[in-house]
């Protein structure tokens, strides 16, 4: 009887985690089948390399995924070089006391709701690009990706820092006893001992700016046009499925947003596969 | 390395840190400038007595108690559809989970953790016009459907946190009561569960959070501008971070701004008290609290 038992409880535990993973490929197959109608013989590449003109039948999504590769390459760019420094900040070079401040601050960061980024984004960053500029409304991919690139900066900070931290002490002793300074320090030890921990952040942050809908959304301007120049208004995949979304939902138009789902799948699966690459590298 | 370059990755490092302190309290300042005037308690209940308001007797028009209580009936219904489940798996994961079907599954989960809210949103969306067309007429985007499309959302995160806390736990700890002759689910009901929780809590309370500041799942499910506290769990309602980011497209005059920017302190706030909390438990306050009466 009691084996009995241990063998039901292991069946229900078993289950919800069938469910969940269930649930993962759902959400692909749903996406799947309601494009399905603009995808049939063979359109798929026409859709993604396609321009957008609902007017003559062309619902392709070129351009959205221009604006958001455009959008997440740039903050990942704005953001990395700041992560790497406050990280250097916090694990070698401040002192004690305002490394732990520091420390906080950004852990607390990491739990601001998004919207308030954007929102406070739309009543002063945008005025201020906007002034500084003289181009346009403001709302742009510079505006979206220098808050975007607020938003990735704590996880980003949180995964070098923890990388700065594995680095084994033994190592960092034998820099101290041949009389390295802390500048040395990090710069030849810690930084080439973390480079795995680098690029997993990297990747990670990249993965969620990807991802983000409200900044984009917000910042942006959703034009839909393939972007020229940093200050032009874009529109990304995420911020055209919550924009469509509002119209009726019969039309082909509608469609173009499972396409934008899927695709947005498959950035996602391939972040996660970058992630476990450069992981299982490291524990070579 | 010389001396010059030594002072300038010193300096290159203060400089982001202050750049980075300096964007996030412009951030809060601002919002604390503009909005700080707003934070009354009509900010809330506008004209309505607040126990009436609370108590459900009159309808508060123009403050933000609806939005608020819809946000609070989403956390709780999401987070209770994902407790059990994400709880359940994560400990499947830690303690049975094995070879192949280890890998398999944590694969699975790591996607499912990365999937963009606004996909999960579509995905709940779907689901909605799947049931209206094959089931009831009655089914529209809905309290039911977002709270629902939220639990998706969290689901990976409680798994995750139940599972590391799980396994972090010291050899000592997994194998004495098994020495002592206990089974192997006795020994996760009465030592690793217990042992774990102010991980796998820490874990729930970052979840809620997550509930509560989610917008592109919400904005797709069932989010709507004006709607009163929800009826029931098929109709429409309002929701903070909805009503934020409705506020900053869509107001006609200041006041609505004003309180635009009195909705996100209030939403910030709700973020850094769970934040805070979490963080507490994890420190171990809550074990000592829960398990040591």
């Amino acid at each position: 009887m009691n084996r009995q038992f241990e063998k039901t409880a292991e069946m229900v535990l078993f289950l919800p985690a069938l469910l969940s993973v269930i649930l993962t490929l759902a959400i692909f197959v749903f996406m799947l089948v309601f494009g399905l109608p603009l995808m049939k013989g063979g359109r798929f590449f026409e859709l993604i390399t396609g321009s957008w003109s609902p007017g003559h039948g062309m619902y392709g999504i070129q351009p959205m995924i221009m604006g958001t590769m455009a959008i997440a390459s740039l903050s990942v760019f704005f953001a990395f070089p700041l992560s790497m420094g406050c990280a250097s900040l916090i694990s070698v070079l401040a002192p004690r006391g305002f490394s732990t401040f520091l420390r906080h601050t950004v852990r607390l960061m990491t739990g601001v709701p998004t919207v308030i980024y954007g929102f406070v984004g739309i009543f002063l960053l945008v005025p201020i690009i906007r002034e500084l500029f003289q181009n346009g409304s403001g709302f742009c991919i510079l505006s979206a990706s220098l808050m975007l690139a607020l938003l990735i900066s704590p996880t980003m900070i949180l995964v070098f820092m923890e990388s700065f931290d594995r680095v084994p002490k033994s190592y960092l002793d034998a820099a101290d006893a041949l009389g390295g300074t802390p500048v040395q320090k990090l710069v030849y030890v810690i930084i080439p001992q973390a480079r795995q921990g680098i690029w997993m952040g990297v990747i990670l942050s990249m993965g969620r700016s990807l991802g983000d809908t409200l900044i984009a959304l917000m910042l942006a301007g959703n034009a839909i046009a393939t972007p020229g120049s940093v200050l032009d208004s874009v529109r990304t995949l995420t911020a055209h499925i919550a924009l469509v979304i509002a119209s009726d939902y019969e039309s082909l138009e509608f469609k173009s947003v499972f396409a934008c789902g899927l695709i947005l799948y498959g950035f996602n699966a391939l972040i996660i596969v970058m992630l476990r690459y450069v992981e299982s590298k490291g524990t070579q | 390395m010389n001396r010059l370059w030594e002072t300038l990755i010193k300096a290159f490092s203060w400089a982001c840190g202050i750049i980075l302190l300096g964007a996030i309290s412009c951030i809060i300042g601002y919002l604390f400038m503009k909005g700080a005037g707003v934070i009354r308690l009509d900010l809330i209940f506008g004209d309505t007595p607040p126990l009436d308001a609370i108590l459900l007797k009159r309808q508060v028009l123009d403050g933000l108690f609806p939005a608020m209580a819809g946000t609070f009936f989403l956390v709780c219904f999401s987070v209770f559809t994902a407790l059990p489940l994400g709880l359940a798996a994560g400990i499947y994961m830690s303690e049975y989970a094995g070879g192949s079907i280890r890998r398999v599954f944590s694969f699975s989960f790591d996607i499912l953790a990365g999937i963009p809210s606004i996909v999960i949103g579509l995905f709940g969306f779907s689901i909605a016009v799947f049931l209206h067309r094959h089931f009831s007429d009655r089914i529209f985007p809905c309290l039911l459907i977002s709270g629902l499309s939220l639990a998706f959302l969290v689901l990976p995160y409680i798994i995750r946190t139940t599972q590391l806390s799980l396994e972090t736990l010291p050899a000592r700890t997994r194998l004495t009561a098994l020495a002592l002759g206990a089974t192997r689910f006795q020994n996760i009901r009465y030592v690793l569960v217990p042992q774990s929780l102010s991980g796998i809590l820490s874990g729930v309370v970052l979840a809620v959070g997550r509930c509560a500041e989610d917008t592109a799942v919400i904005m797709l499910t069932g989010a709507v501008a004006m709607a009163g506290v929800p009826q029931s769990l098929l109709s429409s309602y309002e929701a903070l971070p909805f009503y934020i980011y409705y506020i900053s497209s869509q107001y006609t005059n200041p006041h609505e701004l004003a309180t635009g920017y009195g909705a996100s302190i209030i939403l910030l706030g709700i973020c850094t008290f769970l934040f805070l909390a979490a963080f507490m438990i994890q420190k171990g306050l809550a074990r000592r609290a829960l398990y040591y009466p």
